[in-house]
């Protein structure tokens, strides 16, 4: 097991089949390397095939025809700093000349093939105004160039930060607007490590169960409730996580819960393939039988009418034969879905979750009153929603219900900040909201609580006199002199 | 109980943090015989403790209740004696994303100060990670190894007790992030980045002030780093409460369209039938004050050598 965690230690090169995530600039995708794809990233498309072998991190540049190579050393350079420089902008006038290339020698230079930097440098030296810029002038003006030529694109492993900052800059509405200091807050807040069992509901694309997973590195249990016929996964899919992690992960129906709840649940899954269930019990040896009834079935109408060509009848057993495997696999699927959803149930069942997240489009709070009865006492839970209103109305139900104390409703502000020698202050544009969260610890219920030998639920002050005088022997002093 | 594994009942030496109320706690190491005092009276720890679920409502000697509650790293967090200015869960949260921890990283820290992003930084990389963490000043390395063995994390973690800014942490080419937390980090780049692992990885340094955000800047841009990157996040807690808000009163009117009636059709809130004078609502109010600044958090990558 150690070393299943440890394995992200090795160099590890890129593979095939391995799900990647391109980065160029602050800019990423996520992608699986397979053979000959062709990747369309940024207004460029290449292959990743040169890639496979080379180790996580390497930078590529992309060459005629799609094909990466892998970046020599580091930009041999800031070669691009030239020494002139203005002081100011009292004689630079905005005549739109000052570019002495045209749109068209451009476009030339780059199909020679010429890489980002010589172009940039190009610019550089055709621009009448370039040396007149102030030095800070000249290195933004250098910068805005190397964004639009220079297109290195890096090969990295995937992680939540980056997988959440990809889906948050490229797909905000698949993650219900859910950013990723925000995911932050939701990891730390549900205390989700390894050895835990985590409750997680999410419509996040499966980002949410991901980043839960890789905290929990395949120790512990994170059970998905999901809506609908089948769970998201495809951001959990873009972590690539070995295979171990997957055996860590269960799903359950959001439609059982009232039956888990209220102890009704059919394993036996009567409602979608009442057949499939009926020779469930039978099912090694009914494999057998049917195999030979098929068998059986080839050979009667051989021997009955010899008179039908032969290769038809091939055919047609072959067409029988196939029908009958796919039975078989259905069946072998149903039985498969049937033991999943009895080992989640099994696990939901003790009530005993270690946490609980959830974050979707749904109203949360059905979904926190219904699952939250799965989670422990002393236990985390968090919620997230893009507004505020819903898990107010959270809070509100929590306070009258009990069960919940500790309980925050929060939201967080980020703001990244331009740091360069006299140049420092914070980034022009900052995310307007990223969501709101809901957290708080479970607490044993008072139901649970009778056999405490406690009763009624009275404010302490209330309750002061009473107690005082049953247990007026020990420490009653003290406790009058607060009173 | 441990800091990096939940149990169900509270046993002899587990710390526990006892809830008292709103905004109210305190960490207890149990211990049979002995008794905490609260506001609600006396908590026996023999009695009342030891054997008790996790979570549980306990009734002290003057009839008051509190919660017991399973120690998280986060609790902690708001329970620990300070020795120092500590990290707050905002912050630990971001820097655990943004440095990329997880169950197996090797993580390098200093200061180690009062050990509450320790704590957060252990439970995120057990059970197989390990943490090296530098304290210069003695008593207060000291104090954090013997907290360690209390919250029976010591197994994870290796205090060491030198200056980070001149003999760095102790370890060459084995950490996947480094977190620096010192009040001149840039003399401890180079440190940091010996400690890094060949094929790369995470730093994040944490400073209050912009000048020092600067310099480490300057010195991780000399020293090869990349993608760097300063940011901060400030936590807003909103609070829930139901709000009264007066109608005016525009004097009788001929026609049906009443004051009342008005604000009845703009919310669904129940208008209370006696006055007619004020609709209720429910809302989050931000707070009268709130934490302004923690300080800056910047983040860079170490390249492949």
């Amino acid at each position: 097991m150690a070393e299943c965690v440890n394995d992200s230690d090795a160099e590890s090169p890129i593979n095939y089949g391995d799900y990647v995530v391109l980065k160029r600039g602050d800019v990423f995708k996520s992608v699986q390397v397979e053979n000959k794809k062709k990747v369309i990233f940024e207004k460029q498309w290449f292959f990743l095939d040169n890639a496979v072998g080379q180790l996580y991190g390497t930078m590529f540049e992309i060459e005629a025809g799609g094909s990466l190579k892998p970046k020599a050393v580091k930009r041999a350079g800031d070669s691009l700093d030239s020494k002139e420089a203005g002081q100011d902008n009292r004689h630079i006038v905005d005549d739109g000349r000052s570019q002495k290339l045209t749109r068209d020698d451009i476009e030339t230079l780059k199909e020679q093939g010429l890489k980002g930097q010589e172009i940039v440098q190009q610019l550089i030296d055709n621009s009448t105004t370039f040396k007149d810029k102030t030095e800070f002038a000249q290195a933004k003006y250098i910068k805005k160039k190397k964004k639009k030529y220079e297109s290195d694109i890096t090969v990295l492993k995937p992680s939540t930060r980056l997988l959440a900052m990809m889906y948050h800059g490229r797909e905000p509405g698949k993650i219900c607007h859910l950013r990723y200091d925000t995911l932050a807050q939701i990891l730390t807040l549900g205390n989700i490590h390894a050895g835990s069992k985590i409750i997680v509901f999410e419509t996040c694309a499966g980002l949410v169960l991901g980043s839960v997973m890789e905290r929990m590195g395949g120790f512990g249990s994170v059970i998905q409730m999901y809506p609908g016929g089948g769970p998201t996964r495809a951001g959990m899919e873009s972590f690539g996580f070995p295979s171990h992690f997957h055996e860590t992960l269960h799903e359950f129906p959001l439609c059982k819960v009232n039956a888990l709840l209220a102890g009704t649940l059919d394993l036996s899954e009567k409602d979608t393939d009442s057949q499939a269930n009926g020779s469930r019990i039978a099912e090694s040896d009914s494999s057998q039988e049917t195999s030979g009834v098929s068998e059986e079935k080839n050979s009667e109408p051989q021997s009955m009418e010899v008179s039908v060509d032969p290769q038809e009848e091939m055919k047609r057993a072959e067409r029988e034969k196939l029908r009958e495997q796919r039975a078989q696999e259905k069946k072998l699927k149903m039985e498969e879905k049937r033991k999943k959803l009895a080992s989640a149930a099994a696990l939901l069942e003790g009530r005993n979750a270690d946490g609980l997240v959830i974050a979707s489009r749904f109203h949360p709070c059905p979904v926190l009153m219904g699952l939250l009865k799965f989670v422990a006492p002393s236990r985390p839970f968090v919620v997230y929603c893009q507004y505020r209103e819903p898990l107010i109305e959270c809070y509100t139900k929590l306070r009258e219900q009990g069960g919940a104390i500790s309980l925050r409703l929060t939201d967080s502000w980020l703001r990244h900040y331009q740091v360069l020698p006299n140049r420092t202050h914070p980034v022009l544009l900052m995310s307007g909201g990223g969501g709101y969260l809901l957290s708080g610890t479970t607490v044993a219920t008072d139901a649970a609580k009778a056999r405490n030998q406690h009763k009624s639920e009275e404010p302490a002050a209330k309750r002061l006199k009473l107690d005082e005088i049953s247990s007026s022997c020990d420490s009653s002093a003290k406790a009058i002199s607060v009173v | 109980m441990s800091f990096v594994e939940y149990s169900e009942l509270i046993q002899e030496g587990d710390v526990v943090i006892i809830f008292l109320g709103h905004d109210s706690m305190m960490p207890v190491k149990v211990q049979s015989g002995a008794q905490t005092q609260t506001r609600y009276g006396v908590i026996r720890h023999s009695s009342d403790l030891i054997g008790q679920r996790f979570g549980s409502k306990v009734t002290c000697s003057k009839g008051g209740w509190v919660y017991v509650l399973h120690p998280t790293p986060e609790l902690w967090t708001v329970n620990l004696p300070h020795r120092t200015q500590i990290l707050y869960t905002t912050d630990i949260a971001n820097i655990t994303l943004m440095l990329d921890l997880k169950p197996g990283s090797v993580v390098c820290e200093s200061g180690t100060g009062s050990g509450s992003l320790s704590h957060s930084i252990l439970r995120t990389i057990a059970p197989t990670g390990h943490l090296h963490t530098v304290e210069f000043h003695a008593q207060r390395a000291e104090k954090a190894i013997q907290e360690f063995k209390e919250h029976k994390v010591s197994h994870l973690v290796t205090v060491r007790n030198q200056d980070v800014c001149a003999e760095g942490f102790g370890i060459t080419g084995v950490a996947d992030a480094v977190f620096l937390d010192i009040p001149s980090p840039w003399e401890a780049v180079t440190h940091a980045k010996r400690a890094l692992k060949r094929k790369g990885g995470r730093l994040c340094s944490f400073s209050p002030c912009i000048e020092q955000v600067q310099r480490t800047c300057e010195a991780l841009l000399n020293h090869g780093f990349e993608e760097i990157c300063t940011l901060e996040v400030l936590l807003r807690v909103h609070d829930v409460r139901s709000v009264t808000l007066p109608l005016p009163d525009f004097g009788p009117e001929e026609g049906c369209t009443s004051s009342t009636q008005m604000a009845s059709d703009l919310s669904q809130e129940e208008v209370p039938n006696t006055g007619n004078t004020s609709v209720i609502c429910k809302t989050a109010t931000p707070p009268r004050e709130m934490a302004g600044h923690t300080g800056y958090l910047t983040f860079a990558t170490k390249p492949r050598d």
